[in-house]
């Protein structure tokens, strides 16, 4: 398997070469962010792009078609009319408030995005305790989109930011407890030591069998609300309040919306990837040694863009396929069935994994 | 190294926003109108603040959201060193989860879980 940290140790080698370790830090650092907003600028656009045409063949339409090839540069004229938009400041609201809450949002979905494993040794951020890490950062995001809705002064906007405050919230139970679940498996909280474990000895969802696949349904079903998505999408519901918690927000403020929520999905079945899927951990049978050997040829990077894009299929099936649901029931769903199932599902895994009843 | 990596993330998206709007506001065209300042509630006109109680069915799930948020944050150790451990801190985890799920037993009684 390539490692891409020998190319890190060789550049950070060339650096300090010829300049001070300090001023080596800081070209690494700048070629980082660099790197950072590249790769987010262009997965949102991909997503953008994906989730117009699956939703147009779920709906038997063809979606865009005119703007380039099969409509591939619609998303790039979106992003340029975003960004000649006027930004709109509306005379009655909480104006510090009102600018604030995209930088929170942004923020939040840019440093959980580096917490994703890309490849061995292909990691920006990777404490050891990355899965607390990641969990405390997603939550930040519920702030933003709390002050986002508060500060419009609009109803609307308060009401879509209460909504979505409280589903975020409840939804993030299950997220966590679920990853708890995989964690009591894999008994360690980096995301790079799970993916290495799973490299060696299988992905996790084939060793935790039954209680592992009932926590990666759980997750499907958590992750779609957590982005505000599918089924759950009522913070936005269009037809009923305008755009929710970002009615108030014109041009690129919206846009940073926009870019947040497709790559918080992302980041979402990225982290699902990682878990339960084997991030950049190629799939490996046991007893089949040439498959073994091809299967190793394939790079870690390419093992998990696909893992993480058929989870991205996966969730955007859910959404165009289910009818919204209201506040009660989403919030039902979750602390009337969720949280109990999450719970006896983590016992199960605690048992298997005391008792090595797993793979 | 790490924490290094976890600011340049943070500033990252901070300077991105910061820039793009910069940049958007100076490209975009500006007009000035009345009307365009309204708070956009599809056309009707506003009517008293909006800035005013809520419901308080939210707060109530956020109160029980915080009672097992930090409940996972207590689990999360214990998830790591589990193995080691063995049927002896499962037991102690189990007479913990036993505790909380009283909890939501209690709110469940209670009604807290239901919208009216």
């Amino acid at each position: 398997m390539f490692d891409f940290s020998e190319i890190s140790k060789w550049l950070h080698g060339l650096l300090t070469g010829v300049m001070p370790e300090w001023a080596a830090i800081l070209t690494e650092s700048v070629l980082v962010a660099l790197a950072i907003i590249t790769l987010y600028a262009v997965f949102a656009i991909v997503l953008i792009y994906m989730e117009r045409k699956v939703c147009a063949f779920f709906q038997c339409r063809l979606g865009p078609m005119r703007v380039g090839p099969w409509g591939t540069l619609q998303v790039f004229s979106d992003v340029f009319k975003m960004l000649t938009k006027e930004i709109i400041n509306l005379r009655k609201t909480d104006m510090f408030l009102h600018n604030l809450a995209p930088f929170l949002v942004v923020m939040a979905s840019m440093v959980t995005f580096a917490c994703l494993p890309w490849n061995k040794g292909a990691q920006i951020i990777d404490f050891n305790i990355g899965v607390f890490f990641f969990l405390a950062v997603s939550g930040i995001g519920v702030v933003g989109i709390l002050l986002a809705g508060w500060s419009s002064n609009n109803k609307y906007s308060l009401i879509g930011a209460m909504r979505s405050g409280a589903q975020i919230i409840s939804y993030e139970l299950s997220i966590g407890m679920t990853m708890l679940t995989m964690i009591c498996l894999t008994g360690t909280m980096s995301f790079s030591e799970i993916c290495e474990q799973q490299s060696v000895e299988g992905w996790n969802i084939f060793r935790g069998h039954i209680p592992a696949v009932l926590a990666f349904i759980i997750y499907l079903v958590a992750g779609n609300a957590e982005c505000n998505r599918g089924p759950f999408d009522l913070p936005e519901s269009e037809s009923e309040l305008t755009a929710g918690y970002h009615t108030e927000y014109s041009g690129m403020h919206f846009g940073y919306y926009y870019l947040a929520e497709y790559l918080n999905l992302f980041i979402c079945a990225g982290m699902a990837s990682t878990i339960f899927l084997g991030g950049w951990a190629p799939l490996h049978i046991a007893g089949l040694d040439g498959f073994n050997g091809v299967m190793d040829l394939i790079p870690g990077a390419v093992w998990f863009l696909v893992k993480t894009f058929f989870v991205v299929f996966l969730l955007m099936w859910l959404r165009w396929t289910f009818p919204r649901l209201r506040i009660d029931q989403i919030l039902s769903l979750e602390w009337k069935y969720l949280v109990p199932i999450t719970m006896l599902n983590l016992i199960l895994m605690a048992l298997v994994v005391v008792y090595g009843l797993h793979f | 190294m790490n924490f290094t990596l976890f600011v340049t993330a943070l500033l990252t998206g901070i300077s991105f926003v910061a820039v793009v709007t910069i940049l958007a506001k100076l490209i975009s065209p500006r007009s000035f109108n009345e009307q365009k300042e309204e708070a956009y509630e599809c056309g009707v006109p506003t009517r008293g603040r909006s800035w005013m109680q809520f419901r308080v069915g939210y707060y109530l799930f956020a109160i029980l959201f915080l009672m097992f948020d930090v409940e996972t944050m207590f689990l999360f150790p214990w998830a790591v060193v589990m193995r080691s451990l063995g049927p002896n801190g499962l037991a102690a985890v189990l007479f913990f989860l036993f505790v909380l799920v009283l909890g939501l037993a209690y709110a469940w009684r209670k009604g807290a879980l239901k919208w009216q």
